[in-house]
């Protein structure tokens, strides 16, 4: 009997999902894929479910004209007097000669750059959030050296604020990842750097959610008196645990084939990395050394997983040809090394030659202050390359904070670009991005502008600060 | 063995332990920084035997001077990044080289004023050639923590001892003003503890005899470290306090006031709110340029800004490396940036320079050797391809007492063999 009720609710959900796919755009912004299963049914392990779905929706925004600015598209040589027109949240226009629309603002951009928003593949905002306490370490789950089923959202303090320094930072989309401690941490969540009650109000309409996965020295040290403490029992940590979701994605893809009996137990761990098997969460894997990284390459061919991103990778340099044939990119810092003896071969032209192999670069952060300036990171590890010789572009170093992590977080087609079509995620420089004097000036989030540096009175403050931190303008 | 080095004040001639290696060279055409004083366009910088002797528009370059021709360079002091632990740890374990704590004394009470970080540097750290290579000549090494820490010294970045490199040790004495760090639950007793320490100093230095034949009560710290506490409670040695909220700024002072201490803050992040405090006390501030994290409840007003704020009151400040990736080992080299970053924030591009020369210089007691381009002092000068504080600038030349420095880093040469893929593993 419970069954049936169950397979007359999916039946009705199913009808529902048509409907609800014509009406899936807010604003003229896409938002989430419809789950294939809907509100109600716990029991199933459906894939793409979608049970804390995002209720973000773009901020009221104005038509926008940024004119004679020099545009890093993303896309080829960037235009020197070019404008960005941005109308119900998506850019509309882009060009040599754009011209405004009735009643729309125009910003004269002289002297100023603009890119598509900063994106940060690897913070741990909100769920190790500032000021650090006890209270709110919630990063990670160092219980267990696979605790898949933890997902980082329900982690994630909307009022922490880190977020709105990194909006300030041109920063307006974030994936957030349980920490390194385990093998497998849990499930990442992608946020739009954005003020919101809960975090899903600051969900990525339709993005997939990420797998964190980490090698090496973190979980042997955790987990030394239990195990792993070996980077072999690592590795068989990892397989393990794969092999136990391939067993379990199998049952669950025959019961939703043929519906025959009773669904099969469900389990949230199994659920989520049979989800990375069946390709709907991309992985992001924490690994420092070359060595390391190679295996876990076998490892994802063993069991039939794409790495999405190697996350901190100081020795992707010394595998860059293998990253650049396996599709996979690199999420780097720019001069992070030698602060443990997995991060000793750490070199400044890292990102640079990770590039030139043809692999995706990526400058990631894994802190909240340097997540503020992915531009000036780019900007050295451009400049340790050119310094060996390499010959990058400008433009180039640009798409390791925009066009390259959004394709790492798979919402490339929306985001990390200047083109027509794309959500106006747009930054303002004050000049050249790849200046230290440099500062975001204005930041747009699907064309609301949340952040203007030159009135600092709309400054977003959060909770937290009010009444401990002193306002941006007026007083302070 | 460590009461003798208590006594100890190094005062090492900047030009000797190099002048076998120095000669006559002549850095010309350059946009000239000195520092103490403007700007010179198209100015020559002289150097012999690793003293600079001379710096100008119009000077007479000797005859068989060693001609560097820095026509659209730029040409400043070495920088001074006056908060590392540079030499200290290795791969991230002090353990691995010289160790930055003296964890037996700093266990019990966090009182280990007589402990010399400086003695554990490594002149073979592998972080100390990329440090030089952007342009950083001279770094203050000092413990890790502790409520009194022990004391930290000025070294320049060359020479192959410990000895050979410094520039004046001990320079400071370091402090952390945080309950924590003495293993205390309390700002009151917190005080209480300094108090009573600077109490028991003064009254140790007046019965020396009576405490060697135990005639004295239980003083608050060992003999080594109430040796080495006298130049501070006398106001002649700095005392760097750690210390970023409000109220403990004002504690602080407030004990500098009672006490007389030659005082130093360092962090000071909330230290914009008491510029004018801060400046009518005269004393210096060490602080970074990118941080603006409540990152705990005494940082809550944190901004970028602070330094050139500070400055702006007239107060002495300091940049230091306080930014992400290690900045005081692995990215000490990081304080060019720092420097930046303040001045897209607000602070004067002269006195950013001036806070990573020769205001950490006069600060620490050796203006009279590093810190600027004068006659007289050491020959610590870097060559730019452009302004210094630029992230696409490289630093072309580097001289420290006089030499050029060169020599591939171990970085370098990882990215050389592995420039090609897969790598030859053949030497280089």
């Amino acid at each position: 009997m419970h069954a049936l009720l169950k397979s007359r609710r999916i039946m009705v959900a199913l009808t529902a999902i048509a409907t609800a796919a014509t009406a899936n755009t807010v604003s003229g912004q896409q938002t989430s894929p419809a789950p294939i299963w809907p509100a109600g049914l716990g029991a199933v392990s459906a894939p793409n479910a979608d049970p804390f779905p995002s209720t973000y929706r773009p901020f009221p925004s104005r038509p926008t004209l940024i004119r004679n600015v020099r545009i890093f598209t993303g896309v080829g040589p960037a235009i020197a007097n070019g404008s960005v027109l941005i109308e119900n949240g998506r850019i509309t226009a882009v060009g040599a000669n754009v011209a405004a629309p009735a009643g729309a603002v125009v910003i004269d951009g002289a002297g100023k750059s603009v890119t598509a928003g900063v994106i940060d593949t690897h913070t741990h905002l909100g769920v190790y959030p500032a000021p650090g306490t006890a209270a709110h370490n919630d990063g990670n789950e160092a219980t267990a050296p696979v605790t898949a089923h933890v997902w980082a959202e329900h982690s994630v303090w909307p009022q922490d604020p880190q977020f709105p320094r990194d909006l300030a930072g041109g920063v307006t989309t974030v994936q957030v990842l349980p920490g390194s401690a385990n093998l497998i941490g849990g499930r990442s969540t992608v946020l739009k750097v954005v003020p919101s009650r809960t975090v899903q109000g600051m969900k990525f309409p339709g993005a997939k959610y990420g797998l964190k996965m980490a090698c090496g020295e973190n979980p042997k040290r955790v987990y030394a008196s239990r195990g792993p403490s070996t980077r072999m029992a690592n590795v068989a940590g990892y397989r393990n645990a794969w092999i136990a979701a391939e067993q379990y994605r199998r049952r669950w893809d025959k019961w939703l084939a043929d519906k025959q009996g009773d669904p099969p137990a469900r389990d949230l761990g199994n659920e989520t990395l049979a989800e990375v098997l069946r390709g709907n969460i991309l992985v992001h894997n924490h690994c420092y050394q070359a060595d390391e990284m190679a295996q876990m390459i076998d490892i994802a061919k063993e069991f039939g997983y794409q790495i999405r991103s190697f996350h901190h990778g100081v020795e992707a340099y010394k595998l860059a040809d293998v990253l650049a044939r396996e599709g996979i990119s690199g999420s780097l810092w720019a001069d992070w090394g030698g602060f443990k003896m997995e991060a000793l071969d750490g070199i400044r032209a890292n990102i640079a030659l990770v590039h030139a192999a043809g692999a995706r670069a990526i400058v990631h952060s894994d802190d909240p202050s340097g997540s503020q300036r992915l531009n000036q990171e780019a900007a050295k590890a451009l400049a340790a390359g050119r310094a060996i010789g390499l010959t990058i572009s400008d433009e180039e170093a640009v798409r390791w904070f925009t066009a390259n992590p959004a394709w790492a977080l798979g919402i490339e087609d929306r985001v990390g670009t200047i083109e027509v079509g794309k959500n106006a995620d747009i930054v303002l420089w004050s000049g050249n991005p790849l200046s230290v004097y440099t500062r975001a000036e204005k930041v747009w989030v699907d064309g609301a502008m949340l952040f203007d540096r030159l009135d600092p009175a709309a400054r977003w403050r959060t909770d937290f600060e009010l009444g401990y931190v002193a306002p941006a303008g007026g007083s302070r | 063995m460590r009461a003798l080095h208590t006594l100890r004040t190094l005062l090492i001639g900047a030009a000797l332990p190099f002048a076998a290696e120095a000669q006559t060279i002549a850095i010309t055409g350059g946009t000239v920084f000195p520092v103490s004083g403007p700007r010179i366009e198209r100015g020559t910088v002289v150097i012999t035997n690793g003293t600079i002797t001379a710096v100008g528009a119009n000077v007479a370059i000797p005859d068989g001077a060693q001609r560097i021709d820095a026509t659209g360079k730029w040409v400043t002091p070495g920088l001074i990044n006056a908060a590392t632990n540079l030499g200290l740890s290795e791969a991230g374990s002090p353990q691995f080289s010289g160790g930055y704590n003296d964890v037996g004394a700093t266990r019990t009470k966090g009182i280990s004023a007589a402990f010399d970080a400086w003695e554990g540097i490594n002149p073979a750290s592998t972080y100390i050639i990329p440090t030089r290579q952007d342009g950083i000549t001279s770094v203050m090494v000092g413990p890790g923590g502790g409520l009194i820490g022990g004391r930290a010294a000025m070294v320049d970045l060359a020479g192959a001892t410990v000895a050979s490199m410094l520039v004046r040790a001990p320079a400071a004495m370091t402090a952390t003003f945080d309950p924590s760090a003495g293993s205390l639950q309390s700002r009151g007793e917190l005080i209480g503890a300094l108090r009573d320490l600077i109490a028991d100093a003064k009254v140790y230095a007046t019965r020396r005899a009576a405490y060697e034949s135990n005639q004295t009560r239980t003083f608050a710290a060992t003999k080594a470290d109430l040796e080495a506490l006298q130049p501070v409670v006398a106001g002649t040695m700095p005392l760097v306090v750690a210390v970023d909220r409000v109220s403990d700024i004002q504690a602080v002072l407030a004990m500098g006031r009672q006490y007389k201490l030659k005082l130093i803050l360092l962090g000071a992040a909330e230290g914009w709110q008491v510029a004018t405090e801060l400046k009518a006390a005269n004393v210096p501030v060490m602080v970074g340029a990118m941080s603006n994290i409540p990152t705990t409840f005494n940082t809550l007003n944190s901004r970028q800004e602070n330094a050139g704020l500070l400055r702006a009151a007239g107060v002495q400040v300091i940049l230091i490396g306080n930014g992400p990736g290690d900045g005081a080992t692995f990215n000490v080299r990081n304080i060019r940036q720092e420097a930046g970053n303040a001045v897209a924030y607000g602070m004067n591009w002269d006195d950013a320079l001036r806070a990573v020369t020769l205001a950490p210089a006069e600060t620490f007691g050796v203006a009279d050797k590093i810190g600027s381009l004068q006659a007289g002092r050491a020959a610590n000068v870097v060559v730019w391809s452009a302004d210094p504080f630029e992230i696409s600038t490289r630093a072309e030349q580097v001289f420290i007492r006089g030499v050029l420095q060169g020599g591939k880093s171990r970085q370098d040469e990882l990215a050389e063999r592995y420039r090609r893929l897969p790598p030859p593993f053949g030497n280089p």
